[in-house]
């Protein structure tokens, strides 16, 4: 019996051995030009490919090293504790000179690292601390993201006018619901932007907000977005990161306004148009940076002009004109001619919004601390300011559903 | 054997004790049987070399050397949970609500460090986070423990209730201590002073949670196998009957075994927060408040024998997550190799609690 188990163990052994000669393992170098290809590039990202947000994130990584012939490792399913202090370590040891996480919640164990490894450059997206920890390799990286959410309104706007112009909905009924995660200053900017943007074509128009106190729950996402279109809302758009509203707009029949990428694949008759930021370009700066011995900027904050802030391709539920629309507003936000926050377009309660202490430096008392709104408009994501939105401030027009998150 | 009925191709008897050598060789002999049934199943669906696969997962746990420490770490954070279980289920009191206790032990060390920053020199703010922590996880445990005494129980239901309370509570003081505003994250606390951050043993940051597991561990061996409590809580496992009619105080022992197992997860929740995490989050347990369920059950209760289970576990964890890093499968991909070892390890306790015989031989014996 013993003999026998030991054969049908060695026949297994061989055969596994020979199979073994079958696997072909990736490498992820590949060529480019000189100055970059002998960097390595370690990427910490909270979930996998099945996050719309992390998803987003991989492409540009991949696209960005592969351009420029950069070595990359990417580390998915890194949670937001030491877990991502040993990760970027880990990458550290590993040799890499570029250290990127995706996630708002990695940026202490990110500082962490950072004071560790002063000679590694270290950068992490939607942190706001890299302009007051004073580490010449710690970095934050956003976008105007605000920018893309005004554009990604215009098209929404567009859309009610047709509503009211075909008789579906009366003008002051053209109510918006917005499902977002967080009452986190990103949320609320995101939502103000493009509820500016869609007031800026259709003067009507209202919103309801509703939190999940989640960044992913399809459940608690779906709910909310079923409970905005019992409200009386006409249109939804979110900020959270799973398909939970688009698909209930789709069953409901209700446009929607998408972010992070197109969901026009599973929601083909109610997708209009969907903002996102497009990383790549932060990506190969950071990377030529250093290829080129040049400090990465301490806060970096795309923009439309650098590709980072995009909208996907329009929807066939779109209004007619809406591509129009949104170009002309593109170029005149490029120009400058429009600001998305500009105090002359909204009030805070009932009057203009002459000045505000925004909570620009992190602290526990969440003390305002720079004043932002100057010459006519607020400066969101401001160069003399931080990358990542401070903008928390209630407009008329919105209404707050709940806010206990 | 005279009736002429059909007999069965084989019975199942029960072994006398194997010697020990043998039941770690059939143990072993699972573990090689598991290791090819992933080999195969991994160049089937993936294509992958499966050499390198293990290559990948040796190499994810014992890498370098910071690899190597912060395997041992998490294997000591899980072997913790589970010594502390143990008594519990010893006593055949089914402690489900590790996660919980082990939780709410963190809110409470993360509690003195927020609300005793500048208030009080570091060493006392430490010696606060121990106390609140460990009063803490013994109060997690003796609320199940105190019901299940007076009022007979059900005490899997409330300590897996408790787990809920303990995750809602962490989820309500996110929300009061988040910063910045709105964010629902508390971030590192007091990551420029450090105060309330457990010290570091002989510079290294790993080496304490190891030290308090190697403590437990051989405290907990001597608790159970040779004093005169471990000896109640064998009784009142095998029949609390018995117990009563040798004069063991059945109520006191299941409080009292409680507190200590209660206690000693809010131990764990004070390392996690004051020593290797610095924050706390409703996943700060990471679930292994149940995993320990199970590495407990499978080194049968016997402390030194979860030293491997927790290693088998976490050994795969670490291998897990090099593995979807280097050949880009998911992590999900390393749940299904993990599940398939851990079968054939549970499997083969039953080849050796029995054994199989087959009628033929066992006719041919009675010739």
């Amino acid at each position: 019996m013993k003999k026998k188990v030991l054969s049908l163990l060695a026949a297994m052994a061989l055969t596994v051995s020979t199979l073994a000669g079958c696997g072909a393992s990736d490498t992820n170098a590949s060529t480019g030009n000189a100055a970059t290809s002998d960097l390595k590039a370690g990427f910490i990202f909270l979930h996998d490919e099945n996050s719309t947000y992390d998803l987003n994130f991989l492409n540009a990584a991949k696209e960005a090293c592969e351009k420029l012939g950069v070595e990359y490792v990417i580390k998915t399913n890194i949670p937001e504790g030491q877990e991502c202090y040993e990760a970027a370590c880990e990458l550290a040891d590993a040799g890499c000179n570029f250290i990127f996480a995706d996630s708002f919640g990695h940026e202490d164990y990110m500082i962490e690292a950072a004071k560790e490894y002063p000679e590694i450059q270290f950068s992490h997206a939607t942190g706001t601390k890299a302009h007051t920890e004073n580490l010449d390799n710690y970095h934050n990286a956003f976008a105007s993201i605000y920018d893309g959410r005004y554009l990604a309104g215009i098209a929404a706007g567009m859309k009610l006018n047709e509503m009211i112009e075909n008789g579906k909905i009366a003008a002051e009924n053209a109510k918006i619901g917005y499902v977002g995660a967080f009452t986190y200053a990103e949320v609320i900017s995101g939502y103000t932007s493009f509820f500016l943007g869609a007031r800026s074509v259709c003067p009507t128009v209202t919103m309801e907000v509703t939190f999940t106190g989640s960044w992913y729950d399809e459940t608690a996402e779906k709910e909310a977005a079923n409970k905005l279109i019992e409200n009386g809302c006409v249109l939804i758009s979110q900020h959270a990161d799973s398909m939970g509203a688009p698909t209930a707009c789709e069953t409901a029949g209700v446009p929607n306004v998408s972010y992070n990428g197109s969901t026009a694949s599973a929601c083909p008759n109610t997708f209009l148009v969907s903002s996102k930021i497009n990383w790549a370009p932060y990506f190969e700066y950071a990377l030529t940076s250093i290829a080129n011995g040049t400090a990465i900027a301490t806060d970096w904050c795309g923009s439309l002009e650098t590709g980072s802030v995009e909208l996907t391709d329009l929807g066939t539920a779109v209004a007619a004109g809406t591509a129009e629309a949104i170009e002309a507003a593109k170029a005149d936000l490029i120009a400058g001619n429009v600001h998305v926050f500009d105090t002359t377009t909204f009030t805070v309660g009932g009057a203009a919004l002459n000045s505000y202490m925004a909570d620009v430096d992190t602290d526990a008392n969440y003390e305002g601390d720079h004043e932002v709104v100057i010459d006519g408009y607020f400066h969101e994501s401001g160069a003399d300011f931080r990358s990542a939105p401070y903008f928390d401030v209630q407009i008329d027009g919105i209404t707050l559903l709940d806010s206990a998150f | 054997m005279n009736e002429k009925k059909k007999e069965p191709l084989f019975h199942i008897v029960k072994r006398d004790a194997l010697p020990w050598y043998q039941s770690m060789g059939i143990r072993a002999l699972a573990i090689v049987l598991a290791l090819i049934l992933c080999a195969v199943v991994t160049t089937l669906t993936t294509g992958t070399n499966p050499i390198e696969v293990y290559k990948s997962i040796i190499i994810g746990a014992f890498g370098t050397a910071r690899k190597t420490w912060i395997t041992l770490q998490n294997i000591a954070i899980l072997l913790l949970i589970s010594l502390a279980l143990t008594p519990a289920f010893k006593m055949k009191f089914w402690n489900i609500g590790g996660e919980g206790q082990v939780l709410i032990g963190g809110l409470a060390a993360a509690a003195c460090m927020i609300c005793l920053n500048e208030k009080l020199p570091n060493a006392l703010v430490i010696l606060c986070m121990v106390i609140a922590s460990i009063v803490a996880g013994a109060v997690w445990g003796f609320i199940p423990a105190f019901f299940k005494a007076k009022w007979n129980t059900n005490e899997t239901l409330s300590t897996l209730m408790l787990n809920y309370i303990a995750t809602q509570l962490v989820a309500f003081f996110t929300i009061v201590w988040e910063v910045p505003k709105g964010s629902g994250k508390i971030g590192i606390i007091n990551q420029n002073s450090n105060v309330g951050w457990l010290p570091q043993i002989f510079g290294s940051k790993y080496l304490l949670s190891i030290l308090v597991a190697a403590v437990i561990t051989v405290f907990m061996y001597i608790y159970l196998n040779y004093s005169k409590q471990g000896y109640e809580i064998s009784v009142v496992g095998e029949s609390v009957n018995t117990a009563k009619y040798v004069g063991i105080k059945v109520e006191k022992v299941i409080i009292r075994t409680m507190l200590l197992s209660g206690a000693i997860c809010g131990l764990v929740g004070l390392l996690l927060v004051g020593g290797i995490n610095h924050t706390i989050t409703t996943t700060i347990a990471g679930g292994q408040g149940f995993t320990a369920v199970l590495v407990s059950w499978m080194s049968k209760f016997n402390p030194l024998t979860m030293i491997f289970s927790s290693f088998l576990i976490i050994f795969m964890d670490r291998g897990a997550s090099e593995i979807s890093t280097n050949f880009g499968l998911n992590h999900s991909y390393s749940d299904i190799l993990t599940g398939i070892i851990l079968f054939f390890i549970i499997g083969c306790e039953f080849f050796i609690t029995y054994k199989i015989q087959f009628i033929k031989k066992h006719k041919k014996e009675e010739q």
